[in-house]
């Protein structure tokens, strides 16, 4: 079966060469891209993310990309939004103060407490609730300072603990965020990404 | 709850792990992609990739090692080794490495910690702190360009700065332990781990199951080692199964 061809949005402050070869394992071609036509109507779409909230939200908007994000999630297309892509997603966050979020989670996300040494640096186990499809019982690597501690209503959530629960992930349709990353995950992310990525074309055949 | 990590770490020369004390004496140890993909299978939670001949010439081989190591797992990378500038953290990344240790020249120059920082984030910069006790007195001091320099400058003190500068772990080296099997310096261990906010890896020295069980309880929140895995009768797998028996939690 051929798989479709992923789209992984540039933001210039990722590191994303282990998603490419994440999905080179899984016998999907990964490429770049800023182009907002791309991104709004590709058949899988990955937003990725390490550096900051501030940095990853002024590269979107830089590419004119934060509308058409939002509303490829509106219109529920197949995404993964990966560590700080998950961040990304919400409307606002302490590490940022005053930057706007895609906004497509009516959510703010928070620093740990010093309690927890921060970052959260590690293998974490994660408990998917009841309504889950896509998401599994297991450990995930995490590498993130901030986190949701909210889920949103309206999804299907995954939660860990570190100073308490956390989102470690949500799903709606196949629309998936995770705030661990799970292209450095193992065999446990590697078999999440096969199953989104099984959904994405399941998406695409629907539409044809 | 987060789990603790096993780190195996590939010493690498000329694009081929070496093997040998204190990186002299050096042997043929093997293909470093090869030997990644096995210690992932056996249940390495992350690995670190130090290249140990960091000369000019080697980097563009460096390069090549990260890609071809990236390529064949899918846990997380540390490399380190002659990181000097951030367009060679740039260089790392961008052939495959999560995370960057930088050792000497962030001594050199702190602010290449927050400029790290500021640009791929503190979960990607990596302070690697080589430390010696005093010979003068009570503490532990820097030691930099693999040991040769010894800086004077408060091991404790400069971890906490570099975390205050944007490194969001230390991957703490005991320079009088590396190379001697002979366990974790605890003290250095238990000093830096409740000096800094940040995660604690430990390493240099561990010669045993028992050596980890004991640096993780002073304080570590991974344990590294490169030696204790050339003996095929070490595995990953086994380590974890001796640390699961003492109630720490580890990754199936």
């Amino acid at each position: 079966m051929s798989r479709p061809e992923v789209h992984i949005i540039d933001t210039r402050v990722a590191n994303v060469a282990s998603l490419i070869a994440a999905f080179a394992r899984l016998g999907a071609r990964a490429t770049l891209t800023t182009e907002p036509r791309t991104v709004g109507g590709a058949g899988a779409v990955v937003l990725p993310g390490v550096g900051s909230f501030g940095a990853g939200m002024s590269a979107l908007r830089g590419a004119g990309l934060v509308e058409v994000i939002r509303e490829r999630l509106d219109a529920a297309r197949p995404t993964l939004a990966v560590c700080l892509g998950l961040q990304l997603l919400c409307a606002a966050s302490d590490e940022s103060p005053g930057v706007e979020g895609i906004s497509h989670l009516p959510a703010k996300v928070t620093r740990y407490p010093g309690s927890v040494r921060v970052p959260q640096l590690g293998w974490n186990f994660i408990e998917p609730g009841r309504s889950c499809s896509l998401l599994t019982r297991g450990h995930a690597y995490f590498a993130n300072s901030y986190r949701l501690t909210a889920p949103p209503p309206g999804w299907s959530v995954a939660v860990a603990g570190y100073a308490g629960p956390f989102v470690a992930a949500l799903e709606r349709g196949p629309v998936l965020a995770c705030q661990f990353h799970p292209e450095l995950s193992g065999r446990f992310g590697i078999d999440l990404l096969d199953r989104w990525l099984a959904r994405a074309e399941q998406e695409a055949s629907v539409a044809c | 709850m987060l789990t603790v990590r096993i780190i195996p770490c590939l010493d690498v020369k000329d694009g081929r792990v070496v093997k040998g004390v204190r990186f002299s004496n050096l042997r043929d140890a093997g293909d470093p992609a090869q030997q990644a993909g096995a210690y992932e299978a056996q249940g390495a939670d992350e690995l670190v990739v130090l290249d140990v001949s960091a000369t000019t010439e080697a980097r563009a081989t460096r390069l090549d090692t990260v890609r071809a190591v990236r390529g064949a797992i899918s846990i997380p990378l540390t490399v380190g080794g002659g990181v000097r500038s951030i367009a060679d953290a740039e260089a790392l990344l961008t052939a495959g490495a999560d995370k960057v240790a930088v050792n000497s020249a962030a001594v050199e120059t702190p602010d290449l910690l927050n400029t790290l920082a500021d640009r791929f984030g503190s979960q990607c910069t990596i302070l690697a702190l080589d430390a010696a006790r005093r010979t003068d007195g009570p503490g532990w001091e820097v030691v930099v360009r693999s040991g040769s320099t010894r800086t004077g400058l408060d091991a404790v003190d400069w971890a906490s700065d570099a975390a205050r500068r944007g490194a969001g772990e230390v991957l703490l080296t005991s320079w009088d332990r590396d190379g001697t099997r002979s366990g974790y310096d605890l003290d250095l261990l238990n000093a830096v781990s409740r000096g800094v906010p940040v995660p604690v890896i430990a390493s240099g020295g561990a010669d045993s199951a028992q050596h980890m069980l004991d640096a993780l309880r002073a304080g570590a929140d991974a344990v590294l080692a490169a030696s204790i895995f050339h003996d095929a009768d070490t595995t990953v797998a086994s380590l974890k199964s001796f640390l699961r028996d003492h109630s720490i939690e580890v990754r199936p």
